[in-house]
């Protein structure tokens, strides 16, 4: 009775599918475990792309006001440590390749190296934020948060070794525009960050127990191009924030 | 090629032994269902609920706009009521509506796939959804808000002092579950197709699911994180909108509208769908030009996404972008015609029977026409001046979002009521049903062109005396609406018991998913079904042999 | 007739037919240009609408069951489909250029109209007569003259909505807009605010009063608060320190304002702009994005100091400056700190 239903559908009869094993994280809904592997890495690569148009909003915005207010982005700007900047860069760039290095790990079933590379990433994501930690300090010590306590006396008035252009009040008030970018922009990276950092933890967990180096390695790749987006938007965000106008 | 069609016998229909709904029990079994089915059903209800709530309020601010006094509640009052009516209506009723109750439930069955490709993953846009859900009755049960559903900045960052932060909170956590939704829909429809199941063999519901998908999958972002800006404008003030501080409220205006825009399409297209299917169907008739009816789908989706500032003509938007964006209206405005004429053209030497689903279908051509028309008046720049911020745009888009979403929700809904519950609805009572609704509508809005042409702006909580008779005449339709309402939520509920035995294909309609039992094995299909038809093969349906029952 | 039906209806339905309930009155000379191209957009969509209507009623007759049991499966039709795409298309397009050009006429002032300004706040609309004339929720205006509003906002966005004149346009913070009509018909007419703008966005209504150009002088004559708002901007002018640099010396530190506005300016940054209202609003609270070429970014902002209001008035002031006699004269009385002119001794020309 149960084939009824579909053989009289076609002309032919099918055959039926399970006639072979499945691997055991093959989910059942799927026809093959290719079909799951395409799937999910198809979702993956939809999702980076949800993740452009959210951050595309902030690069409009960014973009208009660098526009209509150059001379304050360029101050703000120039208020960032560039060594800090390029410290992290560096981080994170390093960080995406022993990911990188992970995902190869998995997919040739090296149980070892996969803990060694995804300890590694892991370790160099909470290197970043405290990196970011220390920056976003010495803001909120210069009082360049926007908000009441915003202070523009630094812009006005540059400290003579800054060599920094004294901005008119009006242009430094701006300065305010490009700080909520900044850390509009960062904070929202850094909220990335620490998401992929607790999804890391859990990776290592099921890592450790042996859950990817048996040909399962769709969560790892896919938290590879997940990771590697957050990389990818960092490479954007810093000279857009860091390299205005250096001098 | 002719085809005559007779709807089986459905006396000697049984409800199958065992289907998705008995296959498990208990609370928990539907709580935690990974199976797109159950979750459509989760999603039905919970729309439900939150269509009675943005109805309720609905029914109070045209009750408040019967006398031109503002007597029946506070200024204050009536702007969270339709505050509320608005993002509830739309954020929770409108754009789940079709894509995540009706497109959840037949998309996978109709590509033969046992399910979407990421069950968890849907149902956690269900979550997601009922979070939003439970923030916005948060927000309202603290006191409401009142920023309007567009929440025009500097007014929703700096000069109410109700719950923007707590509704803006519901509004991303419930885009999530869109963008999930959409996700997983697009991948579903690429990856999951069955053997044989081409593109050009695809229902066309799927092809309009799928465009609605993608501006799902582009514009709900930058609507998140707009919104994520005014609440940290809100909360921390930042300045990114606020003029004091060197922002562009326009700016707002552009990212908002660049979710929003596309977003009446997110709403339209997925009913687009349902229509097709239901005309085909009850015509006996392929649709006629299919390919035309899948492509203006995607062209809608593709212009759709460059219309935005056509919100913002009368804002000090520069004379060269107003053009083309005007332009651009116009030409989204093409493919719709087609369709409609598509499916006029569909009925054509048919063999039309009029159930229920067939009648709200006739009722969304007609609505939705109107709907489309008018906005061929907003998209013309003169005279959009007049009409802009009047009734005359609240006419527009209701009889687009309501005449014509909701009249295809309906029309779907009672379509697939006995794939998704193996019964039948009472088919006089609907038929009464769809034509009080029609009525019902008609009296609510047309009114509201005329009064929109007078000049009488809209969320306007008292208005000078002279408008008062359209606006009661609107009152009364939307009073005789309330009840073309009701109608189905009470018949259905009867028939989930005392329905009728449906069997599994009630109309002889061509879709994979009237070839399975109704309701459905938890997993659809026994064995994954080759296709070697085309969609709306009647020819096809008519030599099958006979269908029989899974389970 | 109203025998046949009740009276409470009958009272309703002579009433609204008796009050313009389905169309608004003609009040300005774009007010028939507006209509034509609704009715004309009602006529064509409406035979549209019409046409799909009988379409689907034809073949859902035609065509029903009982009478057509066999259905002809067509694939469809390339023609057909052209006709229908191209078809509305033509329609569409002709509507699109027809709007263009009425949008133009409607947002772009002849060079003659005469300026009033208009400040809008939650939730009253303030209008400024050029003579100083001021009124709240009310507007009067002459027939027959060209007459533009120059419009901003306190606080959030609202519109000037004319319904009557078929005009509209959204007021918002931080920047002007403008619109412009010339009323036809004395009387008194609708002014809405159609961007909702909080609680009382209902209560920001208001009249336009259209009167014959005597009694419009009339009117202007009774209602001046003694100050024209260029005599209200010198003052300001002065009291703000302005002319301190703003001499027109040779040997002053700002450029000289005298016949400035309605020039192309050559900008330090070097971009051309040319000095409109909204240019010299923007040049008083952000003067260092608005440093014209070869002069030093000095000038301090005055954001926060002054109220829409006073940089109407100096705007004003501004565009009425000729010749910097008068800059030179005010300046002289302040600097031999002679008692302040009195009021007689400012306002005269």
């Amino acid at each position: 009775m149960a084939n009824d239903a579909t053989t009289s559908m076609h002309s032919e009869v099918v055959a039926p599918h399970d006639v072979h094993e499945h691997p055991w994280y093959q989910r059942h809904h799927f026809e093959t475990a290719e079909q799951q592997r395409e799937a999910a890495s198809f979702g993956m690569w939809l999702f980076l792309l949800t993740e452009i148009m959210f951050f595309g909003g902030l690069f409009m915005a960014y973009l208009l006001y660098r526009n209509w207010y150059y001379d304050a982005f360029v101050s703000g700007s120039n208020t960032l440590s560039l060594f800090l900047g390029t410290l992290n860069t560096v981080v994170l760039i390093t960080s995406s390749f022993t990911m990188a290095c992970g995902v190869w790990a998995a997919e040739t079933r090296k149980k070892g190296m996969l803990l060694l590379f995804l300890g590694i990433t892991l370790f160099l994501g909470f290197v970043f934020l405290g990196i970011k930690g220390i920056e976003y300090k010495e803001k909120f010590d210069l009082n360049h948060v926007p908000g009441a306590h915003f202070d523009i006396s630094e812009f006005v008035n540059p400290p003579a070794h800054s060599h920094e252009k004294p901005l008119p009040v009006d242009m430094a008030n701006r300065t305010q525009i490009y700080f909520s970018l900044y850390f509009a922009m960062t904070g929202i990276h850094a909220l990335h960050m620490i998401i992929g950092i607790g999804i890391l933890f859990v990776l290592l967990y099921k890592a450790w127990q042996g859950v990817y180096t048996t040909g399962y390695v769709q969560p790892i790749e896919n938290f590879g191009l997940y990771w590697h987006l957050v990389d990818i938007v960092w490479i954007f965000l810093f000279p857009l924030l860091y390299l205005i106008n250096r001098h | 090629m002719s085809t005559i069609v007779t709807l089986p016998d459905q006396t000697t229909a049984k409800l199958p032994k065992r289907n998705y709904i008995n296959n498990e029990h208990g609370l928990m079994s539907w709580l935690l269902t990974g199976d797109h089915k159950r979750i459509a059903m989760l999603y039905l209800v919970s729309i439900t609920f939150f269509f009675l709530l943005g109805g309720f309020f609905a029914g109070m601010v045209r009750l408040e706009l019967l006398t031109p006094q503002g007597d029946l509640m506070s200024a204050d009052t009536y702007n969270k009521m339709f505050t509320m009516h608005g993002i509830v209506m739309i954020f929770l009723f409108l754009v789940p509506s079709v894509p995540a109750t009706l497109g959840n439930f037949v998309l996978p069955i109709m590509i033969g796939a046992k399910d979407l490709a990421f069950p968890k993953i849907n149902l956690l846009s269900w979550y997601l959804y009922m979070a939003g859900g439970i923030f916005t009755i948060a927000a309202l049960v603290l006191g409401g808000v009142d920023t309007g559903w567009t929440f025009t900045t500097p007014l929703s960052t700096h000069y109410l002092n109700t719950h923007v932060v707590t509704t803006a909170t519901a509004i991303f956590v419930a885009g999530f579950s869109s963008i999930f939704t959409g996700l997983n829909f697009i991948v579903t429809i690429h990856r999951m197709r069955a053997p044989g199941m081409t593109w050009f063999r695809l229902p066309l519901f799927i092809w309009s699911q799928y465009a609605a998908s993608i501006l799902m999958v582009l514009g709900t972002p930058v609507l998140a994180i707009s919104i994520v800006l005014v609440a940290l404008e809100r909360t921390i003030g930042i300045g990114v909108f606020d003029p004091t501080k060197g922002g562009d409220p326009l700016l707002f205006q552009h990212l908002f509208w660049f979710y929003s825009h596309p977003a009446v399409y997110i709403m339209i297209l997925p009913g687009m769908g349902v229509i097709s299917e239901v005309i085909s169907t009850f015509s006996r008739k392929r649709v006629f030009g299919y390919t035309a009816v899948a492509f203006s789908s995607v062209a809608i989706a593709l212009f759709g996404m460059f219309v935005w500032a056509h919100h913002m003509f009368i804002m000090g938007i520069s004379n060269y972008s107003a053009l083309v964006f005007s332009l651009l209206s116009m030409l989204v405005a093409v493919p719709s015609a087609i369709k409609v004429f598509n499916w006029g053209f569909t009925m054509q030497k048919g063999s039309i029977t009029f159930e229920t689903p067939m009648l709200y279908a006739m009722g969304f051509l007609g609505l939705f026409a109107i709907g489309g028309v008018t906005g061929i008046f907003l998209a013309a720049l003169g005279m959009d001046i007049m009409l802009t911020e009047t009734y005359f745009i609240v006419a527009h888009f209701h009889f687009v979002m309501v005449g014509g979403m909701l009249m295809a929700f309906l029309s779907g809904l009672h379509f697939w009521w006995p794939k998704m519950t193996g019964r039948m609805y009472p088919e006089s009572l609907s038929k009464f049903a769809a034509v009080v609704t029609f009525v019902g509508f008609v009296l609510t809005f047309f009114p509201q062109f005329l009064v929109g042409y007078l000049g009488m702006p809209r969320r306007y909580h008292a208005y000078p005396a002279e408008y008062q008779v359209l606006n009661v005449l609107s009152t009364a339709g939307a009073t005789v609406l309330g009840i073309g309402y009701m109608l189905p939520i009470l018949y259905l509920g009867w028939s989930l018991k005392y329905g009728a035995i449906a069997g599994n294909n009630p109309w002889q309609a061509t879709g994979l998913e009237w070839q399975i039992q109704s309701p459905p094995l938890t997993e659809n299909f026994v064995e994954i079904p080759i296709v070697e038809q085309e969609a709306y093969d009647y020819e096809w349906l008519a030599h099958q042999k006979e269908v029989t029952t899974v389970g | 007739m109203q025998h046949f039906i009740s009276p409470v209806l009958w009272q309703f339905l002579t009433h609204w037919l008796t009050s313009s309930a389905i169309w608004p009155k003609q009040a300005s000379t774009v007010a028939p240009w507006v209509d034509a191209l609704y009715l004309s957009l009602c006529l064509v969509t409406g035979t549209g609408i019409i046409f799909v209507v009988a379409l689907i009623v034809g073949f859902a007759v035609r065509y029903r069951k009982e009478a057509h049991p066999n259905a002809v499966q067509i694939e469809g039709s390339t023609l057909l489909e052209a006709t229908w795409t191209i078809i509305p298309l033509a329609f569409f397009l002709f509507f699109f250029v027809w709007g263009a050009w009425l949008y133009f006429r409607i947002y772009n002032p002849p060079a003659d109209a005469m300026n009033i300004y208009v400040v809008g706040k939650q939730w009253m609309w303030k209008a400024e007569h050029p003579g100083g004339q001021h009124e709240i929720n009310q507007l009067h205006v002459p027939t027959g003259r060209n007459v533009q509003l120059t419009m901003i906002s306190q606080d959030v966005f609202h519109s000037y909505s004319l319904p009557e004149f078929r005009v509209k346009r959204e007021v918002i913070p931080g920047r002007y807009t403008t619109v412009w009509f010339n009323a036809t018909t004395p009387g008194t007419y609708h002014l809405f605010c159609s961007q909702y703008c909080g609680t009382l966005h209902s209560g920001m209504v208001g009249d336009v009063v259209v009167m014959t150009p005597e009694d419009y002088q009339e009117w202007l004559k009774s209602s001046t608060s003694g100050m024209s708002l260029a005599q209200n901007g010198e003052r300001i002018f002065a009291s703000m320190g302005c002319n301190q640099c703003h001499t027109g010396d040779a040997a002053a530190r700002g450029p000289n304002l005298a016949g400035i506005h309605g020039t192309k300016l050559q900008m330090e940054n070097g971009t051309t702009q040319v000095v409109t209202d909204g240019f010299l609003r923007d040049a008083i609270l952000n003067p260092s994005a608005h440093v014209p070429a070869g002069w030093k970014p000095i000038m301090p902002t005055y954001q926060g100091q002054i109220s829409e209001e006073g940089l109407i008035d100096l705007v004003e002031y501004i565009k009425s400056l000729k010749t910097n006699y008068r800059v030179q004269q005010t300046l002289m009385t302040t600097e031999s700190n002679q008692a302040a002119p009195n009021a007689e001794g400012t306002v005269k020309p």
